[in-house]
Order: structure tokens, then C-alpha cells, then sequence
């Protein structure tokens, strides 16, 4: 065990893990892509996607592809930082001019920028995060039904977000860092693990930068494409928002909201036709199904 | 022609250095750029003044001593083609030439643009070898080798061990060479006793000597006077797991 940790934080293993780490992440990108084209279907498209990612398993699934993913953020950045502390090591003086070779060189504003659009990413990553996974929930009056069981509607949330010119012009300008950091990331993470060979390679560099411009234009076109085409669905009405067997005095599904997750974040940017969200919530009745509320 | 030279120049290993301007007039587009580097030190020599070392051996592109990095890339503008290949119908007249030494903290600088390339026979030394009985010569022909594994090594094994990798690399990164040497006996039979052993001590040795890790510029291939592909580290890097997995 120690043999092999003492392999993993050589230069070779270390790329390795990196390589490992980002490819994951790369699928994961990939899974979000074909996920967030649902949203330009319907609403009830969507929200059945988030209502299968939350069944799958009953909920397990989630939790450990959420655990999984995090764990390859932390990986990923972890052995990066590594690697580009390694190199101001291993050259103290720089040249005095610095050329480029051209020919069969790969270096590229992208692949010399990794260190930069990283950081860039793991920061938009973490505010993504707390702007929908954990932002207004069931308890902002975001509620929907999908196959009879009452969920968070996150749709209207995505929607609404998309909404904000603001927001979409973050997230473009995010996704196209990504697509630069995918642009050396995916072919580099298939060479660090061994897996491209002599016929092979051209095509495997091609095809991924190829892929690496596929993603960023699809993350960039489904906001732009809600900002000028859909507009957010009108909040449901408070009184009919609970479709549950439940004493009528529960006014706006205003129940407890697992605390086993996360703590409804307030975010900064409120939905603006919210049904004045009541903060202190009724003891009220549980409805009888609910494989988790916020996503 | 005539060319206008910007050269570094140190008077030693841990002092500090400068880029000194000189003119070298009536140069021939014919001549080597080691060449000409000759005739400018005739005439610093007959100025009284200390002639910029530099390193060179065979003068034909098969030894892997020359090394200069010149307009910030290794061997200079040409691809496939060592700094004493290199013509100075490659420049323009009146051009002005800056030459430095390979720089990475694994080749500490000696003296002007020499520089001490002993890591990468340490990296040799660690794994880049064959077991073989002593005594007589072995049969020819004995251990028989697929003409494609053959060549396949060859490729490998056309590295000069010159060094521009490390000098031409972001991250001053010994990959290629350490791949090369790697690469080169894993595709033979010869080099099979030792495939596991030669990955693990090879790329630790490598970065014993502090150079950098390779993050796949690829800048290395296309400054190699070999032009050995990148395809090489990737072997490196199977090479090094699979023994991984093996001696776990
Ligand atoms: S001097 Fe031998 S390769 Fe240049």
C-alpha cells in the first residue's frame, strides 16, 4: 500500500491521477450536457430527469455519484496545483526568449493556461452549486408533481435564473474557459494515462478538442436559447401546490425540509414571483413520498 | 551575411549571467551556426578576450553534444535537426540571434552555454540496460526480433540523449529522453527481464533529478533532432502502471 502511494506521487502517477480525476469529470460534463438539453424540451422533461437522478437507487445513487465527484474536484485540483509547483521548481531561470517550436508541438494558449482556467472553473463550480443544488427549494414554493410525487421544481428555477441577462452572460463567459481547459484537457488526460498510440494519436487529439468545442457551445447555446425563447412558468398557485392527502390547514407544502441534506441556502439572487415564502414552517404532516426535496 | 548575436554569457556555475551583444560580419548562409560561432570566438580570442564555450562533438547530428537554445527554441528554428545542422541560410541578414544555454535546474549551467547533462546518464544508469552473459559474443541472430519490434524500438532508440526535450519543455520535463530509453528495450525481447524494474527506477530517478512533470505540450517531439514522437511517453506511462499494478 505504501509502495503504491510512494508510486502515485511520482511524476508519472501523479499525471496518472490527474489524468484519472479529469476524465471522470469530463463524463460527468458530458452527462450535465445531455441532462440540461432536457430543458429545452419541457418542463415536465426536466424534472423527470431530476425525478430519475433522484430514484435511481432510492437516492443512493445521488449521494455517491454527489461524494464521487467531489472527491475528483478536490483530486484533480489537488495533484494540478502539484504539478505546476513542480515545474517553477524544476526551471529557477527562465530564458530569455522564449519561442515556440510549432511543428508537431501541442503547446497552446490552452494547454499553458490549464493552471489558470482551473481555478476559474473549481470557483464557478462551487457557486453553481449553491446557486441551484442548494438554492430555493420546495420551501421557496418551487413544487412541482412528477408520476404523482411532489418534488422540488427546479425547472422553474433554471428558467427563471436563465432569465437574468446577467446570469447568462457568468455563465457563458465560464463555459467558454471551460471549453479551453477541455481543449488541451481531454487528449492530455488520455495520453498521461497511456491510452493513445502512434496511428492513433493525431485522430485522439483531433476528435478531442473536437469534443472539448462540442461542450462549451452546447453550455453556452441552452442559456442563451432560454434567455431569448422561454420564458419562467408562472409559480403555482399557493393553495394548490399541495396535491397530498393532509389536513387543508398546511397553507404552502411549507414542511420540513429534510435537514439530512443541505440547509436551504438563502442565495443572493430570489426568484422574484415567489409566494412570500413563510420561513417558519407549520407542524405539519410529512407528505408520504419523498426521495429527497432539494437538487 | 552579417548576423548581430545576442549570447549568454556566466563565468561560472553559480554566478551571474547576461546576454552579451556581438556582430559577426561576412558570414556564410553555408556555414553551421557552431561555425560561425567559431569565427566569433577567433575573434575574441584575438581581441584578448574569453571565447563563449559551447559544447559540440561530431558536427554531423549523430552524437547529441551541440545544444543550443536559439531564439527561444531548442536546436533552433529548423524540426528533425541538431543545433550543428543548423545553416545560417536559416536567418536573415541582419538578423538578430539570441543563443542561451538549455535551462532547467536537472542541467546546472557550467560555464557560457555549456551545460552539465550528467543526470541524464544517472537516469541511464538506473535502468537504461540489458542483462547479457559475458564472454563470448552471443550468436547473431540468436534471440530473434520481429522486424516490426525492430524498428518500432529504433524509433526509440534514434534519441541522442542531446537534452533539447528538457530545454524546449514548459515545465522542463525529462519525459521524452526517460520515455525513449523506456520505450526503446520494452519493445525488444532483450529488454524483458528488466521491464518492470527499468520503468520504476528510470522515471524515479528522473525526478530525483528535479526535472519538472510533463503536462503533454508536446514541444519536446517537435524540437527533437529525432523528431520522437510523444506517442514514446505515452508507452512510458503504460509501461510505468503496468509494473505499478504488477508490484502491488
Ligand atoms: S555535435 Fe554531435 S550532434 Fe551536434
Amino acid at each position: 500500500m505504501s509502495q503504491l502511494i510512494a508510486h502515485a506521487r511520482t511524476s508519472v502517477g501523479r499525471k496518472a491521477l490527474m489524468a484519472f480525476t479529469g476524465l471522470g469529470l469530463v463524463l460527468f460534463v458530458i452527462i450535465h450536457l445531455i441532462g440540461n438539453l432536457t430543458l429545452l424540451m419541457s418542463a415536465e422533461a426536466f424534472n423527470g430527469y431530476t425525478y430519475l437522478l433522484k430514484r435511481i437507487g432510492h437516492g443512493m445513487f445521488l449521494r455517491f455519484a454527489e461524494a464521487g465527484l467531489a472527491a475528483f474536484f478536490i483530486g484533480h485540483a489537488y495533484t494540478g496545483v502539484q504539478v505546476w509547483r513542480k515545474r517553477t521548481s524544476a526551471r529557477a531561470d527562465r530564458y530569455f526568449r522564449e519561442g515556440d517550436a510549432g511543428g508537431a508541438s501541442q503547446k497552446s494558449l490552452a494547454s499553458r493556461t490549464m493552471i489558470l482556467t482551473g481555478p476559474v472553473l473549481l470557483v464557478f463550480v462551487i457557486l453553481h452549486v449553491l446557486h441551484f443544488r442548494l438554492g430555493p427549494g420546495e420551501a421557496q414554493g418551487y413544487v412541482t408533481t412528477v408520476h404523482g410525487v411532489e418534488m422540488r421544481d427546479l425547472y422553474r428555477l433554471v428558467i427563471e435564473q436563465f432569465n437574468k441577462p446577467f446570469i447568462v452572460l457568468l455563465y457563458t463567459v465560464v463555459q467558454l474557459f471551460l471549453g479551453f481547459h477541455l481543449f488541451h484537457g481531454i487528449w492530455s488526460g488520455l495520453q498521461s494515462l497511456g491510452w493513445t498510440s502512434k496511428p492513433w494519436l493525431p485522430i485522439l487529439i483531433r476528435a478531442s478538442r473536437g469534443l472539448a468545442v462540442v461542450l462549451a457551445v452546447g453550455f453556452v447555446y441552452v442559456p442563451v436559447h432560454i434567455l431569448l425563447f422561454i420564458r419562467p412558468p408562472a409559480p403555482p398557485p399557493v393553495a394548490e401546490a399541495v396535491v397530498e392527502p393532509g389536513p387543508p390547514t398546511a397553507p404552502a407544502a411549507e414542511t420540513a425540509a429534510p435537514a439530512a441534506e443541505a440547509p436551504p441556502a438563502e442565495p443572493a439572487p430570489t426568484p422574484a414571483p415567489t409566494p412570500a415564502p413563510t420561513p417558519s414552517p407549520p407542524p405539519a404532516p410529512t407528505p408520504p413520498v419523498r426521495p429527497g426535496v432539494l437538487l | 551575411m552579417n548576423v548581430n548575436l545576442l549570447i549568454w554569457r556566466q563565468d561560472g556555475p553559480d554566478q551571474p549571467g547576461r546576454m552579451a551583444p556581438y556582430t559577426v560580419a561576412d558570414v556564410s548562409p553555408d556555414m553551421s551556426i557552431l561555425e560561425m560561432l567559431d569565427i566569433l570566438n577567433e575573434q575574441l580570442t584575438a581581441r584578448g578576450e574569453r571565447p563563449v564555450e559551447f559544447d559540440s562533438d561530431c558536427r554531423e547530428g549523430i552524437c547529441g553534444a551541440c545544444g543550443l537554445v536559439i531564439n527561444g527554441v531548442a536546436h533552433g528554428p529548423r524540426s528533425a535537426c541538431t543545433t550543428c545542422e543548423l545553416r545560417m541560410r536559416s536567418f536573415r541578414d541582419g538578423e538578430t540571434i539570441a543563443i542561451e544555454p538549455w535551462r532547467a535546474n536537472g542541467f546546472p549551467i557550467i560555464r557560457d552555454l555549456v551545460v552539465d547533462r550528467s543526470a541524464f546518464d544517472r537516469i541511464i544508469t538506473a535502468g537504461g540496460y540489458i542483462s547479457v552473459n559475458t564472454g563470448e559474443a552471443p550468436d547473431a541472430n540468436s534471440v530473434p526480433i520481429g522486424k516490426v519490434a525492430a524498428e518500432l524500438a529504433m524509433d526509440s532508440a534514434a534519441c541522442i540523449g542531446c537534452g533539447a526535450c528538457v530545454a524546449a519543455c514548459p515545465n522542463a520535463s525529462a519525459s521524452l529522453f526517460t520515455a525513449a530509453k523506456i520505450a526503446q528495450f520494452a519493445r525488444l525481447p532483450q529488454g524483458q527481464l528488466e521491464r518492470h524494474r527499468r520503468a520504476l527506477r528510470m522515471v524515479e530517478q528522473m525526478d530525483a533529478e528535479g526535472f519538472g512533470d510533463c503536462s503533454n505540450h508536446g514541444e519536446c517531439e517537435a524540437v527533437c533532432p529525432k523528431a520522437i514522437s510523444i506517442e514514446t511517453i505515452a508507452i512510458m506511462r503504460r509501461e510505468y502502471l503496468r509494473a505499478t499494478v504488477k508490484s502491488a
